[in-house]
């Protein structure tokens, strides 16, 4: 909310010039110490000088010229006439009007000099409202009322010489919303008294009731229970509106439309009371505040016909809705440029129906915002009082004695308090007078209960004022007493340790996994998290697919990606794309992140469970049944080369071994044992896709996919040929690892190693993971013989070994854990462990045929 | 070899005489002299003391001397042979190093050149930074917990003290998920904040209670420079008996110096979150200028914008309405949560200016942090 320093010191008079800079940051400091956060200051009108008010004594129209030109002759009352140019017409000989002399300064640091125009000399200006910054009408000079002195300062007649604070007020703190709430806390800041505006300029027949007045009624107390009508017939529609009223608008950010707009808007900014002005011969029948019913319709002065819904609060009459309440007017019965007649309107609506309200018609305003943060239950015939007064005054109408009041009774709040809670709360003892004082100043009423409360002190019956809906508890209170005594009083007690664990083991896991990828050379990124329909076919994810059982949002980001993403490839793939694009053509990347599935058996709707007590067991199982699955996933995507070339040589093109290895580094990584086998799924190539199974006891769980991605998946995506991709449910790793005790230490032979090499000879589709377990399998039943290591060192194809098989060359490493093994054991041990992969494999030993 | 002979003299056996044997030495160290490679001084040694050098020779005449004559015959071979081996492994010696300078000059490389041939990885700042942040909890005795993503509205809003109706709800600022029926409300939502992890924390976990939730988050904010839609933070939250704000601040503080350096100063203001009650934004004296760049004249700081302060958390003691929720007893307990943006951290710790860095997925981005950050 923007307001005026001048505005605020009427009603808190610290003694405060708008040009002390220091005293303005203090007030600042102060009002954002208690909880109205100054956003920014802007020092307003401080750079105008030289406009003084001044008699328009002559008009000559000059001819001769594309537009209206006219030559006035000015006093400022000192006997010496001006003459002026002007481009205006909405004045005669006899007008008052701000006169900016030359060596004049405006807005903006524009300076006034005598000058030539339009063949005569012009000795000043004459201005408009835009040009004093206190407006944007240019449609004419600014005519002041007749009895202005000539001759008196007119920034200082105008009050343009001010600061104003933009304050940001939380959503809890609608009486902020007010010149009065901020004048209240301002007062309290400097401990100066506070004047309440809403008890100043009342009538006499404030609160009187009258049937003469426009007639109203409720007949849904659940959305509003104060409803207030008065009358003021006979007003001049073109009366001016005070020049004063009119800056303090501009200051505020508020347009200037006509005095019976600016008049509610004023006591609008003044109090926090919205208003509404009625055209009253717009009007028929009585005026009822009612829900809307369904198929009705309103168009608002924003011209925007709205569809009601039964929810909807609107005020109506014999023709239907006449307004939103509390949100915005009808067009049907505004006020216009010949209303004399006007009934003024000031309710108490429900926070929470306007807030549903506004939302569901998309329609913010001043007042919604207001009603939804709360209004002073007990304003409303103050404040419409006031607004009649000012009409009254300002439009030459005449009001009607009394008003309408509907109201529906609601129970006052009042909170019982153990004096010495904010001393719990804060850490800080404030004592009893200090807790009484403090909520005093806000506004309640606070009275000590006899008796002795349970923590030994006393017990405080506090009764919030009608301005603070906000508080209703114990900690509202608590945080009144804390906030105005300064959080910056508050003690720092040092942390005191307590007994934590540590990181879980799959947090660790997690951790230690991301850094080994790191250390292999990829690079992690944050990917999307949506997809799109399209996004599941470039995949070539078949129809019935898992991966296509996606949660859906209502109210996704953009419309074409509704999905959460049920694989991580879809965002990796398309980073990868873009880093491509940057010029980046060997790109590796990895990611963790949660995949969503929507599980079968999901419930379609998860309750919303009460507050005032702690759910139970059934209670979280209920809610946790409407969540579909999420686990974690970790994927890698690469292109290009994975090793660049270089003075060394030519580069290695990044393949489905890399994409396999990073599953092997990321499984390895939580020492779980498992296997990497050829499969067939989307979107790999199905010759080039390996599945990686988890061996957890008996039990194989599939944990994903590696490989070089599928050419149509490639083609789809726009990828660089050859892509590989890998994703693994790092979920189930975690679940497998938590099991796995500490690793056991092997024993440490420091005898000799015995090297045997072997080339077998198998058929082409035998895959060498087989017959590397056949060969581990058959050492391991040598006796004490440990097979220590087997490596893989040449694959040959050729005529020699006949079409359609292989030779896989490995070099066994062999160790007795006592002793050096014989030439005869270490052949033995090899016979074993090729015996077995004979038998598994259908391996021949080469050159033994 | 000859026999033994009693009656030789061993001045007849011209080569055991003094003079021959002068001459051998001279000759064999003359030729060790010459020898200028390790091939020259192989043929030397050959010559000079192999089996057909003279000195060889001699040696095998002392059998053919009487007995008597043998030992200073012996003595003077040997002195003579001595000279020379010795003489031979001086000069092996300094062949040999002056070989190995020439080769080893002749082997040396350039050692800058590259030898970057894999590519360089590297770990996400939002991991890091938040692993650090979590850390910080983690030493204070912390347990980091977890939550999901796709939540329960009941966890996100309502046990947060968030009224139906808050405005937070709107689907202008919470993405929903679609109901598989087709109703208006699923009671899902992708979580707006990591607090709903708080109340599975409160619900799941024994008191006192004391952990860090650390996670990705989602709203319904437009992506420019400083909103993302997609973003992460992390928050710690206290229950215990007699927690005041004074822990609050303990707590804040010790933070505060763990992730931005001792003796910053810290200051809370009055703020609101349903949640919380009171409530507080935390601001702490910016790292990089401490407050200099206000002073006037100074010059300007850019991660302060010369405000002296950076806005990094916002905290409160633990609604007594979020307790009951969570049917923990609030005249027994109370609790302090505190919550901060990881990317925000980043920001202000890195350098980062556009939050969108952090989402692209430019390796270049990752890749200036390395694998800690």
């Amino acid at each position: 909310m923007r307001v005026p320093l001048s505005w605020l010191l009427e009603y808190a008079p610290v003694g405060l010039a708008p040009d002390d800079d220091a005293g303005v940051a203090e007030m600042a400091r102060r009002l954002t110490a208690c909880g109205l956060e100054v956003e920014s200051v802007e020092r307003v009108g401080q750079d105008i000088s030289g406009v003084v008010v001044a008699e328009v004594l002559d008009v000559e129209e000059l001819t001769g010229f594309n537009k209206p030109i006219r030559y006035c002759a000015v006093s400022t009352g000192d006997g010496q006439d001006r003459h002026v140019i002007c481009g205006a017409t909405n004045f005669a000989a006899g007008a008052r009007v701000p006169l900016a002399l030359p060596g004049a300064v405006l807005p903006g640091g524009f300076e006034i000099g005598a000058r030539k125009t339009y063949g005569k000399v012009s000795e000043g200006m004459i201005c408009a409202v835009d040009e004093l910054a206190i407006g944007d009408d240019h449609t004419g000079i600014l005519v002041l009322p007749p009895d202005v002195p000539l001759g008196i300062d007119f920034i200082e007649y105008a009050g343009l010489r001010d600061v104003v604070f933009d304050v940001n007020v939380t959503p809890d703190k609608g009486f902020a919303l007010s010149v009065r709430g901020i004048a209240r806390e301002l007062a309290i800041a400097y401990d100066v008294p506070f004047t309440d505006p809403a008890e100043t300029g009342l009538p006499a027949d404030a609160l009187e009731v009258s049937a003469a007045v426009y007639p109203a009624s409720i007949a849904d107390p659940t959305g509003c229970d104060r409803f207030v009508l008065r009358e003021v017939l006979g007003c001049d529609p073109s009366a001016p509106v005070p020049l004063r009223m009119r800056v303090r608008l501009a200051r505020a950010g508020q347009r200037s439309v006509s005095l019976a707009v600016d008049v509610t808007n004023y006591l609008m900014l003044e109090l926090g009371q919205p208003l509404h002005a009625y055209d009253k011969a717009r009007l028929s029948g009585p005026i009822v505040v009612r829900r809307a019913t369904s198929g009705e319709k309103l168009e608002t002065i924003d011209h925007i016909v709205r569809e009601l819904v039964p929810d909807d609060i609107v005020i109506s009459d014999s023709t239907g809705p006449i307004g939103l309440a509390g949100t915005m007017g009808g067009v049907e019965s505004e006020v216009s440029d010949s209303t004399r007649d006007l009934v003024l309107e000031a309710g108490h609506f429900s926070a929470r129906g306007v807030a549903r309200m506004s939302r569901r018609h998309r329609l913010g305003s001043e007042a919604s915002a207001r009603f939804e943060r709360g209004v002073d239950s007990e304003l409303q015939r103050r404040a419409c009082a006031r607004a009649t007064v000012m009409l009254a005054e300002f439009g030459g109408g005449t009001a009607v004695p009394g008003c309408t009041y509907a109201h529906v009774d609601v129970e006052p709040v009042t909170i019982t308090m153990a004096a010495g809670y904010p001393d719990r709360v804060a850490g800080l003892a404030y004592g009893l007078d200090t807790v009484q004082t403090r909520l005093r100043q806000v506004g309640c009423l606070v009275e000590v209960e006899p008796g002795v409360a349970r923590d030994g002190g006393v017990t405080l019956r506090v009764t919030p004022p009608s301005w603070r809906p906000d508080l209703t508890d114990p900690a509202d209170l608590a945080e009144e007493v804390i906030r105005l005594e300064g959080y910056q009083n508050i003690p720092v007690r040092d942390v005191r340790a307590t007994a934590g664990r540590g990181l879980t083991a799959s947090q660790r896991l997690r951790r230690a996994a991301g850094r080994a990828l790191a250390y292999h050379g990829f690079v992690e990124v944050v990917s999307h998290a949506f997809m799109s329909a399209a996004d599941f076919d470039k995949l070539q994810l078949p129809a019935g697919d898992p991966r296509r059982s996606a949660v859906r949002l209502s109210n996704p980001l953009t419309d074409d990606e509704p999905f959460m993403r049920t694989t991580l490839l879809a965002g990796l793939l398309r980073t990868l794309a873009r880093n491509v694009g940057r010029g980046m053509p060997d790109v590796a990347l990895y990611e963790f992140g949660l995949v969503f599935h929507a599980r079968p058996d999901e419930a379609p709707f998860a309750p919303i469970l009460p507050v005032d007590h702690g759910p139970s067991e059934a209670d979280t199982a209920e809610l946790a049944a409407a969540l579909p699955d999420q686990p974690l996933h970790v994927g890698v995507v690469l292109a290009g080369n994975a090793e660049p070339p270089g003075w060394w040589g030519p580069g290695r093109q990044a393949g489905w071994q890399d994409a396999v290895e990073a599953a092997r580094i990321v499984l390895r990584s939580a020492r779980v044992a498992f296997e990497v086998r050829a499969d067939q799924r989307e979107p790999w190539h199905p010759g080039r896709c390996a599945a990686v199974v988890m061996l957890d006891g008996e039990r194989e769980v599939l944990v994903g996919h590696a490989g070089e991605l599928h050419p149509r998946a490639i083609a789809a995506l726009g990828l660089p040929a050859r892509t590989a991709a890998m994703e693994l449910d790092f979920s189930a790793i975690e679940r497998v690892a938590d099991t796995l005790g500490p690793v056991q230490a092997p024993p440490l032979s420091s005898y000799p190693v015995a090297v045997q090499d072997v080339a077998l000879v198998v058929a082409q589709g035998v895959p060498a993971a087989d017959v590397e377990r056949a060969l581990l399998a058959g050492a391991a039943e040598v006796g004490d013989i440990r097979l220590e290591s087997l490596n893989l060192f040449d694959i040959y194809t050729g005529g020699q070994i006949g079409d359609g098989n292989k030779s896989l060359a490995y070099t066994l490493r062999f160790r007795a854990p006592d002793r050096t093994l014989t030439a005869e054991e270490a052949s033995a041990a090899r016979d074993a462990a090729v015996a077995e992969a004979a038998r598994r494999t259908g391996a021949v030993l080469r050159g033994a045929n | 070899m000859s026999a033994p002979n009693k009656s030789y003299d061993p001045v007849e056996v011209a080569a055991l005489s003094p003079g021959e044997l002068e001459r051998a030495q001279a000759g064999a160290l003359a030729a060790i002299a010459a020898a200028t490679d390790l091939d020259e001084l192989k043929a030397a040694r050959i010559a000079h003391a192999g089996d057909r050098a003279p000195i060889s020779l001699a040696r095998a005449e002392i059998g053919a001397l009487p007995p008597a004559a043998r030992a200073e015959a012996g003595k003077r071979v040997g002195a003579t042979r001595a000279v020379i081996i010795q003489a031979l492994a001086l000069r092996q010696a300094e062949l040999e190093s002056e070989r190995d300078r020439r080769v080893l000059v002749d082997e040396a490389v350039d050692v800058s050149l590259p030898w970057d041939r894999t590519l360089a990885g590297a770990r996400h700042p939002v991991t890091t930074v938040g692993e650090r942040l979590a850390d910080v909890f983690v030493d204070m005795g912390y347990e980091i917990a977890e939550g999901p993503e796709v939540e329960a509205e009941w966890y996100n809003f309502d046990a947060l003290n968030f009224p139906p109706d808050h405005p937070a709800r709107d689907s202008y600022d919470t993405i929903f998920v679609a109901s598989p029926d087709g109703r208006e409300r699923s009671g899902v939502v992708l979580r707006t904040h990591t607090s709903p992890v708080q109340i599975r924390a409160m619900l799941t976990r024994p008191l006192p209670l004391y952990v860090v939730s650390p996670g990705k988050c989602y709203r319904t904010d437009t992506l420019d420079a400083t909103h993302s839609p997609v973003f992460h933070q992390i928050e710690c939250l206290a229950v215990d008996e007699g927690l005041t704000m004074a822990d609050l601040r303990g707590a804040i503080n010790a933070f505060v110096a763990a992730m931005f350096g001792e003796g910053l100063r810290t200051r809370l203001r009055p703020d609101y979150f349903p949640f919380t009650e009171p409530s507080a934004d935390v601001s702490m004296e910016c790292h990089v200028c401490r407050g200099a760049s206000t002073k006037p004249g100074a010059p300007p700081c850019r991660v302060c914008r010369s405000q002296g302060w950076i806005e990094i958390a916002g905290c409160g003691m633990v609604n007594p309405r979020v307790l009951v929720a969570c049917g923990i007893d609030p005249d027994r307990y109370s609790g302090f949560a505190f919550g901060l943006g990881i990317e925000r951290s980043v920001m202000i710790r890195h350098g980062v200016a556009d939050i969108r860095e952090t989402i692209e997925g430019d390796m270049r981005f990752s890749r200036a942090f390395g694998t800690e950050a």
